[in-house]
């Protein structure tokens, strides 16, 4: 049973960090690869102000969500948006040339060790219960998750700009023609993108550890809550992101021989079970 | 006329390697690294220059190479064609094996297929550490001399020549190939894949053929790399590799068989100048490099000579 | 005389929308056959259905008397079937000579060959040199494909058809944004093919799909609505108001 909770609790930091993925691949169309690159600048965000500046861990959260969407917005605004158009092999090209950058950046003002993280103390301990132990901080993790899941949901089904988003996904011209602000809603669209992938990369310094090689560690399980979720869709990288942490943890758990080869493994399965149906939007494009 | 010139050029490319050794005599394991690199980025040219496949992981094959050879030579086969012959199988099975669940789906299931399938590798090349040796390399490979001649020298000779050997013989079945009708269809499915059935072509089956021959390149590369330096590190398989990979070629030209020997031998001579100096900046500029050809350059080194011949030429 | 393509109840549907319903439809051999009917009547996906570019939803598809409904596309441009497209799908890197060469390589099961270069496969280069003085595109053999004006590369996307020597053409509309003058050229090109050659196509304008077709299928919602010589079909009545209802639409 912990096992399981646990696995719930790091599969929505998963949802957190990829669910901007999610939406720039899937619904935008852009294989950006450089997505976990803006999670490790969350996490080192939350770390500098923590441990150098001395702000209280609540507190960074909301700071590193904003740094990131400015980063993001800054990035877009003269790197990403000419590449919007262009075949998906410059943009992973592009994408991996970012995360280059990113990696030695982070190795040169932080060095390549794991970076310490001191939770504050209310988010410490267990509490137990009959065959599980809950930990407060994954409690914590879960509630966020879920607030923020819910919270997309409503927002790309149940408001303006959700359906703004939509439309201008859909059929940027005929947005175009309707009077919506396409690049305003993509830049919009990327910054909550990033600044979400931030904040799940400060939250994830505890579970997740961070060092300059973040980008490139946790690439693969940020694509795979992509490909079986599907192609933007709240719900289903919610559902991805829970199977995924569910069963590395299991994995790891169980057969810890076997590291991270589960992970791998059901991301090729799902794609040979399913390979169409998982990018059922871009094959339609 | 034109076909004169760059037959010439094409001669005097090739004596570069020659004079090379007697140039940078103290450097041939530098150089011999040049040629190894620069057969796998022409396994990578093979299908994504002229077939159009994107892969994100074809440092597996590499690695798969590399492993075979090793193993084959720690216990006591360390004949060296045996050793290349087996990493070309090895590789081309995997290839041939992986490339049903590459080739179907798009560009984007294609680049998650390979990326998966080369990170499950390596993390299984990482785990069996009594095959393997994980994380501490293989150790333990003794290879015999080469043709039962040329044993492997401290400064590299036999090594430099059998590379570059290896890498001419191959370069040259590449050429062939992509002249002949068979590199014609190819790059017809890399340009318009809708058209090609039309025509008649079988095109699961061309691209399924040159996945496994790219595959067996990269095997057949990643066993000299074994041989040469008689040492497998776990990180033949890594996905930094496969990246770098796709950076050669592009920065050379993809697409153009000398875009990718050229490509290599840039980056290599920055890599060993500015490596040196700082690791980590060399990631750095690395990085932007890509980032600037993506945006400005997008036909590499060769598309800009090209440019530049034709501008002299007018 | 037996029918060399025929289909028996085919259906497609895209999602909700029924882009063609329970077609039935004969081509007789050496047929000059044209089919037409409103934008989006499901021409196109028929064509995609016969050559095998689209899977049915229900129905089959005979060619020759055999059953082709699951057979993969270029197994029935093995079997003389070959189409066009309506919009260009041509190779744009490639010089004119290069692509039709690729055409003819394919035709004569050259296309495995990977020792000898391409030239030297002197048949397929004489066969596609042929081709194109027949066509009078000869003077750009060597032109990239993408640096020629429509026109011209319209007439690559049908030379590239024909270097297949198709007995079975499927023309989905071969003159769409050619310039009048040239249309006509192109349809004679059409009209010289050997009587044993069977044609299909779809064409929007009337004049040329009554002076070329001797027969005629209209096709209305997905639907066959008529199928007669060009004669009966110009005067039939539901035709008419097919027609005469787009143009009010329009």
């Amino acid at each position: 049973m912990t096992v399981v909770f646990d696995g719930i609790a790091s599969g929505l930091l998963l949802f957190l960090i990829s669910v901007g993925l999610s939406v720039t691949l899937g619904l935008m169309n852009f294989v950006n690869l450089a997505h976990g690159a803006f999670a490790m600048f969350g996490g080192y965000v939350c770390v500098v102000l923590l441990n150098r500046l001395g702000v209280p861990f609540l507190a960074t959260l909301p700071i590193v969500f904003l740094a990131s969407a400015l980063l993001g917005v800054l990035l877009e605004r003269t790197l990403y948006r000419r590449l919007y158009g262009a075949s998906h092999l410059d943009q992973v090209l592009f994408s991996i040339g970012l995360v280059f950058m990113s990696i030695s950046t982070a190795h040169y003002f932080f060095g390549a060790q794991q970076q310490p993280l001191q939770l504050p103390p209310m988010l410490l301990g267990q509490f137990h219960l009959p065959g599980l132990d809950i930990g407060v901080y994954r409690l914590f993790l879960i509630v966020v998750g879920l607030a923020i899941a819910f919270a997309l949901q409503w927002m790309l089904t149940g408001t303006r700009f959700g359906a703004q988003l939509r439309a201008a996904v859909d059929n940027p011209r005929a947005a175009r023609g309707l009077g919506i602000d396409v690049d305003r809603i993509f830049v919009l669209t990327f910054a909550l993108g990033s600044g979400l992938a931030g904040l799940g990369g400060a939250l994830g310094v505890d579970m997740l550890g961070l060092d300059p090689g973040f980008p490139v560690k946790y690439i693969a399980y940020f694509l795979i809550v992509v490909a079986v979720g599907g192609s933007g869709s709240i719900k289903g990288s919610l559902i991805a992101s829970l199977i995924l942490g569910i069963g590395d943890v299991a994995g790891k758990y169980y057969i810890p021989q076997a590291g991270a080869f589960v992970i791998y493994a059901i991301m090729v399965l799902m794609l040979i079970v399913r390979p169409q149906g998982l990018f059922g939007r871009t094959a339609a494009k | 006329m034109s076909r004169d010139i760059s037959m010439r050029a094409e001669y005097a490319f090739w004596l570069l390697p020659v004079l090379a050794y007697f140039v940078f005599g103290e450097n041939l394991a530098l150089l011999s690294q040049i040629a190894i690199t620069a057969l796998f980025v022409l396994s990578l040219d093979l299908i994504l220059g002229y077939a159009g496949i994107i892969s994100l992981g074809h440092a597996a094959f590499f690695g798969l190479g590399a492993y075979a050879a090793g193993l084959l030579a720690k216990y006591g086969w360390g004949d060296p064609l045996l050793g290349l012959a087996a990493g070309a199988l090895v590789a081309a099975t995997a290839g041939f094996a992986s490339s049903f669940l590459v080739l179907r789906g798009s560009d984007l299931t294609r680049l998650m297929v390979t990326l998966g399938v080369s990170l499950m590798l390596f993390e299984a090349a990482n785990k069996l550490t009594d095959f393997t040796g994980g994380v501490d390399g293989l150790q333990g490979v003794e290879m015999q001399p080469l043709l039962g001649l040329f044993s492997f020298d401290l400064y590299s000779k036999t090594a430099y020549w059998y590379s570059l050997a290896v890498l001419f013989l191959l370069f040259w079945l590449a050429r062939r190939l992509v002249r002949s009708p068979f590199g014609l269809s190819l790059r017809g499915i890399k340009q318009n894949v809708t058209r090609m059935p039309a025509l008649g072509t079988p095109v699961h089956r061309r691209l399924v053929a040159i996945y496994s021959i790219g595959a067996a390149y990269a095997g057949v590369a990643g066993a000299l790399l074994t041989q040469t330096t008689q040492f497998v590190s776990l990180d033949v398989m890594a996905f930094s590799r496969s990246a770098e990979l796709l950076l050669i070629l592009v920065l050379g030209g993809s697409g153009n068989l000398y875009g990718a020997l050229i490509g290599t031998i840039v980056f290599m001579a920055a890599h060993h100048f500015l490596a040196d100096i700082n690791p980590q900046y060399w990631q750095f500029w690395l990085g932007a490099a890509l980032v600037l050809v993506v945006l400005f350059a997008r036909d590499g080194i060769m598309g800009m000579l090209r440019r530049l011949v034709t501008r002299g030429a007018q | 005389m037996p029918p060399v393509l025929e289909t028996r109840k085919l259906s497609k549907r895209f999602g909700g929308f029924i882009a063609c319903n329970d077609v039935s439809l004969n081509i007789q051999p050496g047929a000059r056959h044209a089919l037409i009917g409103p934008n989006g009547a499901g021409k196109t996906t028929l064509i995609n259905l016969l050559s095998g570019f689209l899977e049915p939803g229900a129905g089959e598809v005979f060619l020759r008397g055999e059953n082709v409904t699951r057979l993969a596309q270029h197994r029935r441009v093995k079997r003389g079937l070959v189409r066009t497209f309506q919009i260009n799908q041509l190779f744009a890197e490639m010089t004119v000579l290069e692509s039709v060469v690729l055409s003819t390589c394919e035709r004569l099961g050259l296309g495995w060959r990977w020792w000898q270069p391409v030239e030297n496969h002197v048949h397929a280069v004489s066969e596609a040199t042929e081709l194109l003085s027949s066509l009078h595109l000869l003077d750009v053999a060597q032109e990239k494909v993408r640096s020629l004006p429509y026109g011209k590369r319209r007439l690559i996307e049908i030379a590239l058809a024909l270097a297949s020597k198709p007995q079975i053409l499927l023309l989905d509309e071969p003159a769409a944004g050619v310039p009048a003058s040239e249309s006509r050229e192109l349809f004679e090109r059409i009209a010289r093919l050997p009587r044993d050659v069977t044609i299909l196509l779809i064409e929007h304008d009337m004049d040329l799909v009554f002076r070329f077709a001797e027969r005629i299928t209209v096709m209305v919602g997905g639907a066959l609505l008529a199928e007669d010589v060009p004669e009966v079909i110009a005067n039939d009545r539901r035709v008419k108001e097919v027609y005469l209802g787009e143009a009010h639409d329009a």
